[in-house]
């Protein structure tokens, strides 16, 4: 037992747990709307367009948690509604246009970041260090998850009917533009708080694998926010002891956990599995004519 | 009296150029109306309008003597159903759960699901045959079983319009007459059902009114009256006018 106690012995790692607790809930909760609407490739955009802002954030005023966040949001509305922009005002179509701003965004981040005040580490940036995560980090994760999960619990109706026949919601008096244009800021927000964990390249992992293997699993939304929520924690948390036992990178280690679990749902989903479905017995012409005796 | 929908001189654009220009028509409820007309005529666009979902040109709709939209509820008094092509198939939700957004509306963000929209829900589900489907995910469905599990959405709305955009495409000989019962179902609950429509052989067994169109108005009225040959002719005949003269 004493290998199962000793990481929660660090204060850092109990630092570490808390923050996996919390990020896996929230990204995991969010992610079954992001996978719902097939938001996935926007997420990745957005979360690389969080880079220069990153780093303007840096210049300017250091690593302060609160300048990050702004300087994070600022840097992804840019490209979220230039994205938008450009798909109005020219032939380029909006996975192009918005594809196109966030590999410009990122470059620029990464050059910019050499200018920070303090001395910045790139790695930690792309790919994380809970390890290190502040008591400051946790708190403001603790506020975004509240954020988060109170606006979807209370737009939770209009939000559903949106995703899922914007123009049915539209005649029903939902402003689908507005209840949109939240879902993308609690997407920013959630990849924010999770860019200490896991950083800017890995942090769509969080957000979908967690409702991509529910998605496989029910079909339910509710199952897969609630669902998606508790394999986000459990996947952070699993992740995070592995990359303690076996001294690798907590971030790659927390991602590698839910993929492990996305390709088993893949594989073993009792519905909508591959294998689970070839070695399913075939429905037989015989019980068919029993039925129907 | 019977609640009317009434069209004064509706014109709906789309880049200026008017799809359906100075639609008059007057149609009542407890009728099952057929919006016929040649592909391009403008149905879907005069239904989307009669929505809320395009805004109008010149005219006005109104329903009960009121422009619609003026101190309604949301989707308290039209219930629109868009084409099947329309929906994402796969998206997680059961058939019980489609109809429990029919509910929605009435709810609004916070009041909780009580029984009293449990019981509007199972009555849809019975009405359109599909307490044995309700714990299917939607697409497990066949094409008939789709269109009536939105039919139901509908009803728990429980909406005095309903507006349907070419709910027979796709189906077979059964779903259709099935399909045709569940309409007269709401019929006879005293709903107006307007349903664009292009096969015009069924016409006189599924509707008891029509409204033809062809970018303009050309016939409105009883099947009896309006669904004649020689409206037909020129509903189907007439060239439709595309916005800009030569």
């Amino acid at each position: 037992m004493n290998w199962l106690l000793e990481p929660f012995r660090y204060e850092f790692m109990q630092r570490a747990f808390l923050e996996c607790v919390l990020i896996g809930f929230t990204n995991g909760f969010l992610g079954a709307f992001v996978v719902i609407r097939r938001l996935a490739l926007t997420a990745d955009a957005l979360s690389h367009s969080l880079l220069p802002g990153l780093a303007v954030a840096a210049i300017l005023v250091g690593l302060n948690p609160a300048g990050l966040l702004l300087g994070g949001l600022v840097a992804a509305a840019i490209v979220a509604v230039g994205g938008q922009m450009i798909t109005r005002s020219s032939r380029i179509k909006d996975e192009t246009a918005i594809a196109s701003l966030y590999v410009i965004a990122f470059a620029l981040g990464v050059v910019l970041i050499k200018y920070a005040r303090v001395k910045v580490d790139l790695d930690s940036f792309l790919f994380g260090n809970i390890l290190g995560v502040s008591d400051s980090d946790i708190w403001t994760s603790l506020a975004i998850s509240a954020v988060t999960l109170a606006t979807l619990l209370a737009i939770q109706r209009p939000l559903l009917l949106t995703l899922f026949e914007a123009s049915v919601a539209r005649t029903q008096g939902i402003r689908v533009n507005l209840i949109l244009t939240t879902l993308i800021l609690l997407i920013v927000l959630a990849m924010l708080s999770s860019l200490q964990a896991v950083g800017v390249l890995l942090s769509l992992g969080l957000l979908i694998l967690p409702a991509a293997t529910m998605y496989l699993l029910s079909d339910s939304y509710q199952a897969m926010s609630w669902g998606g929520a508790g394999i986000g924690v459990g996947g952070a948390v699993l992740g995070l002891l592995l990359s303690f036992w076996a001294n690798i990178p907590s971030g790659p280690a927390i991602i590698m956990v839910l993929g492990a679990l996305f390709i088993s749902a893949y594989l073993f989903s009792p519905k909508y599995g591959i294998i689970t479905r070839a070695l399913r017995p075939r429905h037989l012409h015989e019980e068919s004519l029993q039925r129907w005796k | 009296m019977s609640h009317h929908l009434t069209l004064k001189d509706l014109t709906v654009s789309f880049n200026r150029i008017p799809a359906i220009h100075h639609i008059n028509l007057d149609v009542g409820c407890g009728s099952c109306v057929g919006l016929l007309g040649p592909n391009g005529a403008g149905k879907s666009t005069l239904l989307k309008a009669i929505a809320g979902l395009l805004p109008i040109e010149t005219g006005s709709i109104e329903f009960r003597g009121h422009e619609i939209g003026e101190n309604d509820a949301p989707g308290k008094t039209i219930a629109y159903v868009p084409q099947r092509e329309a929906v994402d198939w796969d998206f997680p939700i059961t058939v019980c759960g489609l109809v429990e957004m029919g509910r929605y509306p009435a709810l609004g963000l916070w009041k909780k699901f009580g029984p009293e929209d449990r019981r509007i829900v199972n009555e849809a589900l019975q009405m359109m045959d599909l307490e044995d489907y309700a714990a299917r995910q939607i697409s497990a469905l066949s094409g008939g079983q789709q269109q009536r599990a939105f039919l139901a959405r509908a009803w728990a709305q429980q909406s005095d319009i309903y507006l349907l955009d070419e709910p027979y495409t796709g189906l077979d000989r059964n779903a259709r007459l099935a399909f045709t019962d569940a309409l007269h179902t709401l019929r006879a609950a005293g709903k107006l059902i307007i349903s664009s429509h292009h096969e015009l052989n069924d016409v006189p067994v599924i509707f008891d009114h029509v409204i033809l169109i062809n970018g303009e108005l050309v016939a409105c009225g009883e099947i009896a009256t309006a669904f004649t040959p020689e409206n037909t002719e020129r509903t189907f005949a007439t060239r439709i006018f595309a916005g800009a003269h030569a």
